[in-house]
């Protein structure tokens, strides 16, 4: 994918760096400009230009840049930068988010107390507003917001792999390999999703909406590459998959709904439909086999298993009611086109 | 799909039967039910819009299993 255009300082300098060479960096003084960056912030969850440069370094682990060197990914100075960012981003979370605080390290505690912070509330969701209400424009934007992260679904959870032993790791392949298609590339989520995204007329190439989309959709996504990337995070990681897989079934029924409303065929829908099916599943395993088994394993990660629950629902709230607010007042919930 | 593990059921606390391993699913005519993955959740509550497989609305009607 091509580098996005800066949103700001930040953003500007880190598009520099990884733009020169590796071995004859520009010289932008980046981790100053970070340090300054989340200094001066206001609110750094919808700060464009910070949010928008930890998108651009997490990105280099995935899929990289088009005519950016990938040793830019283990460069020192950068990391350096990613570093400023992140802890300032942790930081910010963790003051922010809400944790239950007596639940105690055993599965079913674990898993019960997973489910009763996912439990289904009544009330406007962008889900609702999809299946009753969306326009088709109001689709392809919902569509274009999730591509984000949807075409590379469940890839930020699998770094958690290696990091893991035993029953929870067991159960992190069991769930991962079912969102890779269990061995068939055409039935991979990231695949399904792309077909829905064509079924619709969008370009489904990786990062291709990537300019339209707003900092509080980056920072879920930027979330999840957070817990992903630190092995010291693996709990959350954990925490963060089962609040994701135990929000889904329904919602996706809902997504289906929407698209079938606006005559979408069998093959647009069929991303929601095996989302239905799949993540009843999964959120099974997730909240008993991964999380709750995690925490029986590894007491001291439980906090942080509940921690990257309520992470997850807290930016997902943020980042659907901004889009709910726009879509409700007849305006785009993305950035304008430049 | 195939899967070759000795079969295993599951009943999760107040939600679906987690179904591992080679069981052949059947409907009442004895035709087999389409199996598009290796672990499924049969629907427990009766509610499932997408029977006999699970569709996490036990959770939307607050059931309780037996």
């Amino acid at each position: 994918m091509k580098l996005p255009s800066p949103r700001g300082p930040l953003s500007d300098a880190v598009r520099t760096l990884v733009a020169s060479p590796v071995d004859q960096p520009a010289d932008v003084r980046a981790p100053d400009v970070a340090r300054a960056a989340v200094d001066a912030t206001t609110d750094l969850l919808t700060d464009e230009d910070v949010q928008l440069a930890l998108y651009v370094m997490n990105e280099l682990a995935y899929r990289g840049f088009d005519g950016v060197d990938d040793d830019w990914e283990w460069d020192p100075e950068l990391l350096r930068v990613r570093r400023v960012v992140e802890g300032a981003f942790e930081e910010d979370l963790r003051r922010r988010v809400e944790v239950p605080g007596d639940v105690a390290p055993e599965r079913g505690a674990v898993a019960a107390a997973l489910f009763a912070m996912t439990a289904p509330s009544p009330g406007p969701s962008v889900a609702r507003y999809v299946a009753k209400r969306a326009t088709r424009e109001q689709l392809e934007e919902f569509l274009v917001l999730r591509s984000i992260y949807q075409l590379k679904e469940a890839d930020p959870h699998t770094w958690a792999i290696p990091r893991l032993t035993g029953k929870p790791k067991a159960a992190l392949v069991e769930i991962q390999a079912d969102e890779y298609g269990g061995g068939d590339a055409e039935r991979m989520h990231c695949e399904l999703f792309a077909s829905t995204m064509r079924g619709v007329g969008l370009d489904a190439a990786y990062g291709a909406y990537v300019e339209r989309i707003p900092a509080l959709t980056l920072a879920a996504l930027n979330l999840m590459s957070l817990v992903g990337l630190h092995r010291r995070l693996r709990g959350a990681t954990a925490g963060h998959l089962a609040a994701f897989e135990m929000t889904s079934s329904l919602p996706n029924r809902l997504y289906g709904d929407g698209f079938r409303r606006h005559g979408f065929d069998e093959a647009t829908t069929l991303y929601f439909d095996e989302h239905v099916e799949a993540d009843a599943v999964h959120e099974q395993i997730a909240g008993r086999d991964l999380a709750g088994e995690l925490a029986q394993q590894e007491p001291e990660l439980c906090h942080d298993i509940l921690f990257g629950a309520a992470a997850c629902l807290y930016l997902d709230d943020l980042a659907g009611e901004q889009t709910l607010t726009a879509w409700t007042a007849g305006a785009s919930a993305l950035r304008p086109a430049a | 799909m195939k899967d070759s593990r000795p079969v295993s059921v599951v009943a999760c606390p107040d939600g679906p039967l987690l179904v591992r391993g080679d069981a052949q699913l059947v409907d009442e005519q004895g035709k087999p039910v389409e199996r598009r993955r290796a672990t499924v959740a049969l629907c427990r509550c009766g509610a499932s819009a997408i029977k006999p497989y699970c569709d996490g609305t036990h959770k939307a009607i607050g059931f309780t299993a037996p």
